[in-house]
C-alpha cells in the first residue's frame, strides 16, 4: 500500500521539491495538504504543512503543546474563520477541492467535516434535541427519529438513554457528554470526524469507551483525531503525524511537520531524531 | 450508514451561491440598522433641538447665561438666574450626598457583616428606584412642612450668622428643600458605584497594609482610597450630572421663582425645574426658543459630565493595567 | 506605626469614630427609605379601593367635589409603557446582538459609548427633543410619549442584552458552528434562548424604571382629558402625571389620591424590580455555572 509521503526535509525553510505531481497519491487520500501555513494576526501558528490523509483510517497528530495540532485540524474544517485575524495559505484539498478557495462555503465544509472538541459542549437542550438540532438545521428531517437513535446507537450511547431522550443533556456524566457530541456530529452523516483531544476531559473509563468506538467508526468516516497522549495514538490510530515547534531567523516558534507515517514504525522506528526524542519521552 | 462516497459526488456542492449566506446577510443588516440608533438619535436630538433653540440663541447670543431677565411679557429671556440655581442645589447637594455615599460603600465593602451586605445594599438600591414625582410628593407634602417647623428653625438659630440661613423658613418650597431632595437621589447612584470600586481594590494591597498593623480606618484611608480615587471622581461627576439633569422632583420642591441668593430657605429654580414648570405652554415663539436653549445647555453639560466620567475611568483602568 | 500606647489608643478612637459615623450613614439611609416608603404607605392606602381603580377624576375644581379615581391614568400609563416597550425592546435586543456577535473591537466600543452617552441625557431634555421634533405644531399624543420613553429605555434594554449574550459559552457557538449552521441560525437557535430569561430580567427592570418618568411626558402627553381614553393618538392621562398635577393642589382629598397613586407606583416599581432581579440572579447563575 502506498501512501502520501515524501521524505520531511528537516529544515522547514528548504521547501521547494514538494509538487503533489511528483508524489504518489494514494487511491483513497481524502486530505491533500500542501505547503499549509496558518497564522494569528501576523504571528504564523503552523508552517509549511505537506501531507496526505487517507480514507476510512484513523489518523493521529501528536505533539507537544504550543506546536499547532489544533489549529491544524481547525484549519480541516475552516473552524479557524471564527477567530479574527486568522489567515492561511496553501492549499487543503479535499478530494480534489481546495478547502481555503475563494469559492468554497465554510459552511457546507462544515457539514461534510464534523468536529467534536476537547470539553464536551452539548447545548443546554434535551438528549434527543441536541442530535436532532443538525438534522433539524439540514432538513434532514424525515424519520427524525429513527436518525437520531441510529447516531446514538453509532456512538454506543442508545442503550444509556434510550428511556430519557427527553432529559437534559446537562444531566449526562463527562464520557456519556463526548459520545453524545460524536452522535450530535454523525447524526448529519459527515465525510470525515475530526477529534480535537476528545478524551482529554474524561476519566479513563470514559478515556476507553471513545477509544473503542474509534474502531467501529473509521469503518466508515475519516477519522482524524489529536491526541497529546502518545499511548493512545498508538492504541487507537493507523497513521500518525508528529507536529513539533519550530524556531524561525526571527527567533519566533511555530509547529511543523516532522513526520507522519505508520503508527508502528513511528513509535518503534522512526526516521527522525525529533520524533525518536519525542516518543521515548526525552522531551516534549 | 455514512454516504461517504455518495455525497461527493457532487463537489460542486461545497462551492459559495453568493459572497455571504442570505440569512447571515439578512440577520447582518438588521442588527446593523438597530445598533446604529442610538448615534442616529443622538445627532438627531442634537439638531432638533439647536434647531429649535437658535432664535433664541440668535436674539441672545451668549449673553443668555449672564443674563437675569426672564421676562415673557417684555419678551426678553436669560439663563443666569437658573445657572445659579443649578449650581447652588447641584453643588450643595453634591456636598452633602459625597460623603454619605462613600460612607455607605465603605460600611457595605468592610464593616458590615457578610449576610448584612445583600439586604442592606438592596435596600438603598431601592431608593433610587423610587420614581422621581413620587420623592418630590413626598418632599412637597412631608419634607416641606418637617422643614418649616423642625429643621429650618433649628438651623437658622444656629448658623443664622451664615448668609445660608439668615432668614425664618418662610415656606416648604426652597433650595434647601431641593438641595436636601437631590441629595436623597444621588446617593444611592454614588455609593453603587464606589461599592463597586471598594471590592475591586486588589487583595493584596488591603492584606499588605492590615499585616503591618493598620486600623480599617487606616486601610481605606492609606489603601482604598488612593487606589479608588479616580473612580470615586468619575462616581461624583456621574451623581452631578444626574443632580443637574433632574426637573421633576426639583420642581415640586424648589418654589419656581427667580432668586439669586445665598439664602437656602428662599425659593429658586433651576434649568431643568425652569422647563418643567413651563410645561403648560409658553407665551411667544421666542419664549418657546429660549426655554429649549436652556435644554441645548443641559444637553451640553450632560455629555460633558458623560465624556470627562469616561475620560477618568479609561485613563485610570490604563494606568492600573500597568501597574498590575 | 506608632507602638506607644497612647498613639494607638488615638489610632483607634479615631478607627471607632469613622466606623461609626459609617455606620450611621448606612442607618440613615435606610431609615429614610423606611420613612418615604411608610409615609407613602400610609397616607396612600385611604386612597385605595375599588372606585380608585375604576372611576375616573371628576373635574379637578376643588369645590367639595370628590375626586373618585385614577382609571384614566392606569390605562394610559398602560398603553403608554406598554408603546414605549414595543419601540425599544426589539430595537435593544437587535443592537445587542450586533454589538456581541457581530461587531468588530472598536467598532463595538465606539456603539457603547454612543448608547452611553444617550443613557445620560436627562430626561427633560428627552422630553424636549420630542417635542420639538414631533409635537410642536402637531398636537399631543399617547404614541409620542411612548417614543421618549422608549428612548430613555433603549441604552438600557441594550447594555442589559448585550451583557447577557456575552455570557453565553463561546463552546455553544462553536458546537453549532462546527455542525453546519451559518451564523444567524447560530443566533437565533443556540444563543438567544440561553439569553431569553436575563433578556426578559433586563427589558422587566427597563419597563420599571420608565414606568415612573414623568419629565418625557410633560410636553408630549400631559394635556388629556379626564375619561379613560385607549386612543395613543391623543394625549393619554398617565399615572406620573396625574401624581405630579396633584402634588401641586392645596386640595387634601386630591392630595390623598395623589399618594394613594404614588403608592400603586412604588408598589408596582418596587415589586417589578425585585422579581425581575431574583429571576435575573438565577438565569445568570445557570448561564454560567452550568457547565
Amino acid at each position: 500500500m502506498s501512501y502520501v509521503s515524501a521524505p520531511m526535509p528537516l529544515d522547514p525553510a528548504e521547501l521547494h521539491g514538494d509538487r503533489p505531481s511528483e508524489r504518489k497519491i494514494a487511491k483513497d487520500t481524502v486530505f491533500q495538504i500542501d505547503d499549509l501555513t496558518a497564522s494569528y494576526g501576523r504571528t504564523p501558528a503552523i508552517k509549511h504543512i505537506s501531507f496526505g490523509i487517507q480514507g476510512r483510517t484513523v489518523t493521529a497528530i501528536i505533539g507537544p503543546s504550543g506546536c499547532g495540532k489544533s489549529t491544524f485540524i481547525r484549519c480541516l474544517n475552516r473552524m479557524n474563520d471564527v477567530i479574527p485575524g486568522f489567515s492561511s495559505e496553501g492549499q487543503i484539498l479535499f478530494h480534489g477541492i481546495d478547502l481555503q478557495g475563494k469559492d468554497v462555503d465554510p459552511v457546507s465544509v462544515r457539514r461534510r467535516i464534523g468536529m467534536v472538541f476537547q470539553r464536551p459542549n452539548p447545548f443546554p437542550k434535551s438528549i434527543f434535541d441536541n442530535v436532532a438540532y443538525g438534522l433539524r438545521i439540514l432538513g434532514m428531517k424525515d424519520n427524525l427519529g429513527d436518525r437520531v437513535e441510529h447516531a446514538l446507537k453509532r456512538a454506543a450511547l442508545w442503550e444509556e438513554v434510550k428511556g430519557r431522550l427527553k432529559d437534559s443533556a446537562l444531566a449526562l456524566s463527562g464520557g456519556q457528554q463526548q459520545r453524545l457530541c460524536i452522535a450530535r456530529a454523525i447524526a448529519i452523516e459527515p465525510d470525515v470526524i475530526l477529534l480535537d483531544e476528545p478524551a482529554s476531559s474524561l476519566d479513563p473509563i470514559a478515556t476507553s469507551s471513545i477509544e473503542d468506538l474509534m474502531h467501529e467508526l473509521k469503518e466508515d468516516y475519516t477519522i482524524v483525531i489529536v491526541t497529546h497522549n502518545m499511548q493512545q495514538a498508538a492504541r487507537v490510530a493507523e497513521m500518525t503525524a508528529f507536529f513539533s515547534i519550530s524556531e524561525g531567523e526571527d527567533g519566533a516558534r511555530h509547529g511543523v511537520l516532522v513526520e507522519y507515517d505508520e503508527t508502528e514504525r513511528i513509535f518503534t522506528n522512526p526516521s527522525e531524531q525529533r520524533t525518536e526524542d519525542y516518543v521515548t519521552g526525552r522531551f516534549g | 450508514m455514512a454516504s461517504a462516497t455518495a455525497s461527493l459526488s457532487d463537489p460542486a456542492a461545497l462551492r459559495r451561491r453568493g459572497r455571504f449566506n442570505p440569512g447571515d446577510a439578512v440577520l447582518y443588516g438588521l442588527t446593523l440598522v438597530a445598533s446604529l440608533s442610538a448615534l442616529v438619535l443622538l445627532v438627531l436630538i442634537a439638531r432638533e433641538i439647536l434647531v429649535d433653540a437658535w432664535p433664541a440663541m440668535k436674539e441672545f447670543g451668549l449673553g443668555f447665561l449672564t443674563s437675569r431677565t426672564w421676562d415673557p411679557a417684555a419678551n426678553v429671556f436669560g439663563a443666569a438666574t437658573f445657572l445659579f440655581g443649578t449650581a447652588l442645589t447641584s453643588f450643595g447637594a453634591l456636598l452633602l450626598a459625597a460623603p454619605i455615599s462613600i460612607a455607605i460603600a465603605l460600611f457595605l465593602t468592610e464593616l458590615a457583616p457578610r449576610w448584612l451586605r445583600g439586604p442592606v445594599g438592596a435596600l438603598v438600591e431601592m431608593l433610587a428606584s423610587v420614581p422621581s414625582v413620587v420623592l418630590g410628593l413626598w418632599g412637597i407634602l412631608v419634607m416641606g412642612p418637617w422643614i418649616v417647623e423642625h429643621v429650618g428653625p433649628f438651623l437658622h438659630r444656629t448658623l443664622g450668622w451664615t448668609p445660608f440661613f439668615k432668614t425664618e423658613p418662610a415656606a416648604g418650597s426652597s433650595f434647601l428643600s431641593a438641595i436636601l431632595i437631590l441629595t436623597i437621589m444621588m446617593v444611592p447612584i454614588i455609593s453603587s458605584i464606589c461599592r463597586e470600586l471598594f471590592l475591586n481594590v486588589p487583595r493584596e494591597l488591603k492584606d499588605g497594609a492590615l499585616a503591618l498593623g493598620a486600623t480599617r480606618w487606616e486601610l481605606v484611608r492609606g489603601v482604598i482610597f488612593p487606589y479608588a480615587r479616580a473612580g470615586m471622581a468619575a462616581a461624583l461627576i456621574l451623581g452631578l450630572g444626574r443632580a443637574v439633569g433632574e426637573a421633576i422632583a426639583v420642581t415640586q420642591v424648589i418654589g419656581n421663582n427667580e432668586a439669586i441668593t445665598w439664602n437656602l430657605f428662599e425659593p429658586g429654580d433651576t434649568l431643568a425645574s425652569r422647563i418643567a414648570s413651563s410645561y403648560q405652554g409658553a407665551t411667544t415663539h421666542l419664549m418657546v426658543s429660549s426655554l429649549v436653549y436652556l435644554a441645548v445647555i443641559l444637553l451640553a453639560f450632560s455629555l460633558v459630565v458623560n465624556l470627562l466620567a469616561r475620560v477618568i475611568v479609561t485613563r485610570v483602568a490604563a494606568r492600573q493595567q500597568g501597574r498590575t | 506605626m506608632n507602638l506607644t500606647s497612647e498613639h494607638r489608643r488615638r489610632r483607634r478612637t479615631v478607627n471607632w469614630i469613622m466606623e461609626g459615623l459609617a455606620t450611621l450613614a448606612a442607618l440613615a439611609a435606610v431609615a429614610l427609605l423606611v420613612i418615604v416608603v411608610g409615609s407613602i404607605a400610609k397616607r396612600g392606602i385611604g386612597a385605595i379601593s375599588l372606585d380608585f381603580f375604576t372611576k375616573t377624576p371628576s373635574f379637578l375644581a376643588g369645590f367639595g367635589e370628590e375626586p373618585s379615581g385614577i382609571a384614566n391614568a392606569i390605562v394610559g400609563t398602560f398603553i403608554i409603557v406598554g408603546l414605549a416597550v414595543l419601540m425599544a425592546l426589539p430595537v435593544g435586543v437587535l443592537a445587542a446582538i450586533y454589538l456581541n456577535e457581530f461587531a468588530p473591537r472598536r467598532v463595538q466600543t465606539a456603539m457603547t459609548v454612543a448608547f452611553d452617552v444617550l443613557n445620560g441625557i436627562p430626561a427633560i431634555v428627552i422630553g424636549i427633543f420630542v417635542f420639538v421634533f414631533l409635537v410642536a405644531g402637531h398636537g399631543q399624543a399617547g404614541v409620542k410619549g411612548a417614543f421618549a420613553l422608549a428612548i430613555l429605555m433603549l441604552p438600557l434594554v441594550a447594555r442589559s442584552t448585550q451583557e447577557v449574550l456575552a455570557l453565553v459559552p463561546s463552546a455553544m457557538r462553536e458546537a453549532s458552528l462546527a455542525l453546519g449552521a451559518p451564523r444567524w441560525r447560530t443566533t437565533l437557535s443556540v444563543v438567544l434562548p440561553m439569553a431569553v430569561g436575563g433578556i426578559i430580567t433586563g427589558a422587566t427592570l427597563a419597563t420599571a424604571r420608565v414606568a415612573g418618568e414623568t419629565a418625557p411626558l410633560l410636553f408630549t402627553t400631559s394635556l388629556a382629558t379626564n375619561a379613560v381614553s385607549w386612543d395613543p393618538s391623543n394625549a393619554l392621562a398617565s399615572i406620573p402625571m396625574f401624581i405630579f398635577t396633584s402634588s401641586e393642589q392645596a386640595d387634601p382629598a386630591l392630595q390623598e389620591q395623589a399618594w394613594g397613586a404614588a403608592l400603586v407606583l412604588i408598589t408596582f416599581v418596587l415589586v417589578a424590580s425585585m422579581i425581575a432581579r431574583a429571576f435575573g440572579l438565577r438565569s445568570r447563575r445557570r448561564l454560567s455555572g452550568g457547565r
